[in-house]
């Protein structure tokens, strides 16, 4: 649906050149959730700008729909992009315009008949429930208000992508909420594919299939959200997991541990799917003479596959510490990793 | 009084036709050359080095003459357009010239507070550079343009009252013949009278206006 080919970007300011993107491949699939996450100046919005050529890459190229971008006139990129809806952080509505209006607006601008304006605009505003505000103006309204007119008015053209930009960074975390809902909505019910552009990694976890991490310009990381949540391989996708999972041991248990003397050996085991209500540390507690303390654990669930979480603390012989280590690693169980995290 | 009310009746249609003439001619030359002064800018819709350089030069240039000197400047110009030099139809002349530049400005300062981000998202959804002008800019700055065009007729009461004390009739020539010339005290404040409720109608009236487009 969406394929990015080594596609860079460099602005050439006059003092000197940024690269933004460099060497970027990317490949969304129709219908899928794409989040791309980065720290603020990692080419975020370049990235999603490239998607419609809002920004002309430098090198590369831009696949949407089969359609090479780079090579249509500007009349054939007019068109393509009308099937492409673009959602912004700050909204971007026509403040002299009504709610009606600024939703009818792409409509308008494809001179649509009056009835079928007002048709499609009168079902988008339902599909957004802000029926009642059509004829408001946007100072009007609240952040998330403001955000489901500009997603209201990306779908006035029946796009078959949708680009957000920061879309939920302006919003609260309940109007966040809100709106992913009503994204996740768009994506099952039209089957519409969404590329993401977040700093925020709850956003990814809340409805992304796949994710890219984009530090300084370069894809680092890139896979489907449960691989790059249980198994993070870079140390920027290790903390930006870090930021939602809450899987690191509490301070005080940590400084309670490190006073303690160092034959304590403690580890990290991940459970994933079915696994994660498998006896595994009774098992250990009574097959080996080693004692099992669980410092930390949580479960949670990534799109709809339990994710288990355990810190535990084995403490005995070391030679009988690494006979319950090969055992884990040679269960059958799904087990991710197995961390000295600290001793 | 050494003149009459018809006289000054006269006179105050003499300036509305002076004001409202050379208003209308400055914004056709304004509102255009606004227009392109923003987006011959660069990373704009036409984004061009020279036009910008060769407008911008212009405007500035028509900015720094003073009003009194273009006037007699551009004579030649005033007979070969309007065949005299003198009275109210001469006068209309330089003011739009001395008027359409400083419109060209406001309109240019109107439209670059609009919000780029509007334009951004024009450009999303395919507008063409025409609709993004007309549809976008010119609606979300159409409340900033008023009060900007409100401010330039004003400045064009000004001139006409200049304009008028070089024989382009109207309420500066009676106020400078009679009350200053002949010491009418009268006419003088009549005349002042007239020119300070219209420039308070005309700023009070561009507000209001302004306020509506505005909403809230
Ligand atoms: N128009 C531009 N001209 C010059 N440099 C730019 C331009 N746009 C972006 N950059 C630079 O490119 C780099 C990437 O910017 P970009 O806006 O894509 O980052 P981002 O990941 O979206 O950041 P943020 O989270 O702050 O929005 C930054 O160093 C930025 O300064
Ligand atoms: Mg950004």
């Amino acid at each position: 649906m969406i394929t990015l080919e080594h596609v860079s970007k460099v602005y050439d300011t006059g003092i000197k050149e940024i690269t933004a993107l460099d060497d970027v491949n990317l490949h969304i699939e129709k219908g899928e959730i794409y989040g791309v996450i980065g720290f603020s100046g990692a080419g975020k919005s370049s990235l999603v700008r490239c998607v419609n050529l809002l920004e002309r890459p430098t090198a590369g190229s831009v696949t949407v729909n089969g359609q090479e971008l780079l090579h249509l006139s500007p009349r054939e990129l007019r068109e393509a992009k009308k099937n492409i809806g673009m959602v912004f952080q700050h909204f971007n509505l026509l403040n002299s315009k009504t709610v009606f209006t600024n939703v009818a607006m792409p409509l308008l601008l494809s001179k649509t008949p009056k009835e079928e304006v007002k048709q499609r605009v009168t079902e988008l505003l339902e599909f957004v429930g802000l029926s009642d505000k059509a004829d408001n103006y946007p100072d009007q309204l609240s952040g998330g208000q403001k955000q489901r007119v500009g997603i209201a008015r990306s779908l006035a053209t029946q796009p078959s992508v949708l680009l957000c930009d920061e879309a939920t960074s302006a919003l609260d975390p309940e109007t966040t909420n809100s709106i992913l809902k009503l994204l996740k909505q768009i994506n099952h019910e039209y089957n519409i594919t969404i590329l993401i552009i977040t700093h925020e990694m709850g956003v990814i976890r809340e409805i992304c299939d796949k994710v890219a991490v984009l530090d300084r310009g370069k894809v680092v990381e890139a896979g489907s959200v449960f691989e790059v949540f249980s198994d993070p391989k870079t140390t920027i996708a290790q903390n930006f997991v870090r930021s939602v999972m809450h899987d690191q041991l509490p301070d005080s248990v940590y400084q309670l541990i490190k006073a303690q003397d160092e034959a304590h050996q403690i580890y990290r085991i991940v459970f994933i799917g079915e696994s994660t209500g498998s006896p595994l540390l009774s098992q250990i507690a009574k097959q080996f003479p080693v004692e099992v303390n669980v410092l930390f654990g949580n479960i949670t669930e990534l799109q709809g596959i339990p994710f288990g979480n355990l810190i535990v603390k084995f403490d005995g012989e070391p030679k009988e510490i690494n006979r319950v280590l090969m055992h884990i690693r040679h269960s059958d169980i799904t087990l991710k990793e197995v961390l000295a995290d600290a001793g | 009084m050494l003149v009459d009310w018809q006289q000054i009746v006269t006179a105050l249609w003499e300036t509305i036709a002076m004001v409202s003439f050379s208003l209308l001619f400055a914004v056709l030359i304004g509102l255009p050359l606004g227009i392109l002064l923003v987006v011959t800018r660069k990373g704009h819709l036409w984004e061009n080095k020279q036009v910008f350089a060769v407008l911008n030069a212009v405007v500035n240039l028509f900015r720094s003459v003073p009003f009194i000197i273009l006037m007699v400047a551009v004579i030649p110009f005033t007979r070969l357009i309007v065949g005299t030099s003198i009275g109210t139809a001469a006068a209309v002349v330089p003011m739009m010239l001395f008027s359409g530049p400083y419109i060209a400005r406001l309109i240019e300062n109107s439209l670059l507070e609009v919000d780029p981000g509007v334009m951004e998202a024009a450009q999303a959804m395919g507008a063409t550079p025409r609709q993004i002008i007309l549809r976008f800019l010119i609606p979300e700055a159409l409340s900033s343009l008023l009060l900007g065009i409100t401010i330039a007729t004003i400045g064009l009461v000004g001139a006409s009252a200049m304009a008028g004390a070089v024989g382009g009739g109207g309420l500066g020539d009676l106020a400078i013949t009679y009350g200053y010339q002949r010491f009418d005290t009268v006419v003088m404040v009549i005349t002042v009278g007239i020119l300070v409720i219209m420039v308070q109608g005309l700023q009070s009236t561009g507000n209001i206006l302004s306020k509506k487009i505005r909403r809230r």
